[in-house]
């Protein structure tokens, strides 16, 4: 594996495997009563969070722990960063700290490529701007194969807000790397310009993707993200994007809905769908936690790569 | 532990010498049966632990000679002890073994490790310290199928299939039939590699 988790796309075939496998085994930690390993003792992590989060820093910070990392937290506000402090001054303050890991969120894609640039430790991208979050992917990819078992030639179908969607482009990568089809749904005006380079195809219409997907994952209206009139009106985005009860009715009986979160409830997915047993959406948070717990385990737990990239 | 498996083979035939061949190695097993069973008087309440991945295929030999022995089926688990070696930082992160704990677990249970070269000791050190974490047993013993020698830790052995003093520099490899496709111990010098 590479010294860094920068996009999905790092991650090879075997790579990826690696991971899940290593997940599969640190998820019966999670069943017993002491959920600690000694693995990271004396390994520092920081959480270095320039844009709001709940569940991505608590997954990191409690993977971390469970692994006995010493663990830093980090948010822009409050820190140095309002009073006007460089993404580098920031970098080097924290490797003058001596951090074996930093985990950053960033509004600007690719500040965890330039910021690996700078530090010694691994860098571990916990979402950039509308760019990657290659971890969410790899809990994604673990909730999928937990539930149905090989991802070899499974149909996934990624749905809503692709454009400004950092979970849609790790997953798409991702889940090409693992041999699963992946098929992209949105209204024409939240697809990426370049999306027919990537690995999926691309739909405009819900309703003929669903009878055939073995996953759908719902994606986030990113609303803080819109500056400009996508779709006419909510109601309308929802009437053709949004997951009903109807529609789930048209899904296989396996068929799987899962969902990054936050979640708007009733807007690209009904409070209903979100809460039947067929969703995944609170066992990909408890995923996550086992799954960032892999990732820190092999980026950190054996020899020093001494720079190698 | 040291293992190296696909270009085991070929080198077996080269100088290297079977130090157990495949009676040798299932009559210790069933000599461990029967001192497990003397010592934990029929093997009431004992566990055994196997310890990825040889230790697992001894531990199930040994359950499967004991229910031949006194009827008597014992619990047989797998216990990986990756996460919890001290020597993680001298190699690269390395692929977690499967442990799998029977569903009565070990509380109060007479746990037995089984595992298949016994070295330095840190391996058992680091088993110890898993089963910290996954209860308290009555009691731990560890069995072995070869004891090569050079502890660097105060552990010793409970059965041992067979001691074989080494230098160092030679290397011990264990063949199983369900890993390896033949039952063998081999002693390797070093420039047998």
């Amino acid at each position: 594996m590479k010294r860094h988790l920068i996009s999905a796309a790092d991650l090879s075939r075997d790579d990826a495997l690696l991971i899940l496998d290593t997940a599969d085994e640190l998820a019966k930690i999670s069943e017993r009563s002491i959920k600690k390993l000694p693995t990271l003792r004396g390994r520092t992590v920081v959480n270095l969070f320039f844009e709001d989060s709940t569940r991505t820093r608590i997954s990191f910070e409690a993977a971390a722990k469970r692994l006995s990392a010493d663990v830093i937290n980090f948010s822009a506000k409050g820190s140095s960063v309002s009073k006007g402090e460089s993404l580098k001054d920031t970098a080097l303050t924290l490797e003058a700290m001596g951090a074996d890991a930093v985990v950053i969120r960033h509004s600007a894609s690719g500040a965890p490529h330039r910021l690996a640039g700078w530090v010694r430790g691994s860098v571990v991208n916990a979402g950039d701007g509308t760019h990657e979050h290659p971890t969410q992917a790899l809990l994604d990819a673990f909730t999928m194969r937990r539930r149905l078992g090989s991802l070899d030639g499974r149909r996934v179908a990624i749905v809503g807000d692709v454009l400004h969607s950092r979970v849609a482009r790790s997953n798409v990568l991702l889940l090409a790397t693992l041999g699963a089809q992946v098929t992209l749904v949105a209204p024409p005006t939240l697809f990426p310009v370049n999306v027919d380079s990537w690995p999926c195809e691309v739909s405009y219409d819900l309703d003929a993707v669903l009878p055939k997907s073995d996953v759908v994952m719902m994606l986030r209206v990113q609303r803080e993200r819109m500056n400009a009139a996508f779709f006419p009106t909510e109601r309308e985005y929802s009437r053709r994007y949004g997951l009903d009860r109807d529609r789930v009715a048209r899904m296989p009986d396996h068929a799987l809905v899962m969902h990054p979160g936050p979640m708007n409830r009733g807007m690209e997915i009904a409070a209903e769908v979100a809460d039947s047993p067929r969703s995944t959406i609170v066992e990909q948070v408890a995923n996550g936690v086992t799954a960032r717990m892999a990732v820190l385990y092999l980026l950190l737990g054996g020899a020093d790569l001494g720079g190698e990239n | 532990m040291v293992f190296f498996l696909a270009d085991a083979v070929s080198h077996a035939r080269g100088s290297a010498h079977a130090v157990l061949e495949g009676p040798d190695i299932s009559r210790a097993l069933i000599r461990i049966s029967h001192e497990i069973l003397e010592r934990t008087k029929g093997g009431e309440n004992v566990v055994l632990l196997g310890i990825p991945t040889r230790g697992v295929h001894l531990a199930r030999r040994l359950a499967a000679h004991i229910k031949q022995f006194e009827g008597r089926a014992v619990p047989v688990g797998s216990l990986d002890v990756t996460m919890y070696r001290d020597d993680l930082r001298l190699r690269p992160a390395r692929a977690l073994g499967r442990t799998e704990l029977p569903a009565d677990g070990i509380d109060g249970r007479v746990v037995v490790l089984v595992d298949d070269v016994l070295y330095s000791g840190r391996t058992v050190r680091a088993a110890l310290d898993a089963l910290n974490d996954l209860g308290r047993p009555q009691a731990v013993q560890l069995a072995t199928l070869v004891d090569r020698g050079h502890r660097e830790l105060p552990i010793r052995p409970d059965y041992v299939g067979k001691n074989l003093p080494t230098a160092k520099s030679e290397i011990v490899k264990v063949y199983l039939e369900e890993n390896d496709g033949r039952d063998a111990v081999l002693l390797l010098k070093e420039d047998d590699r």
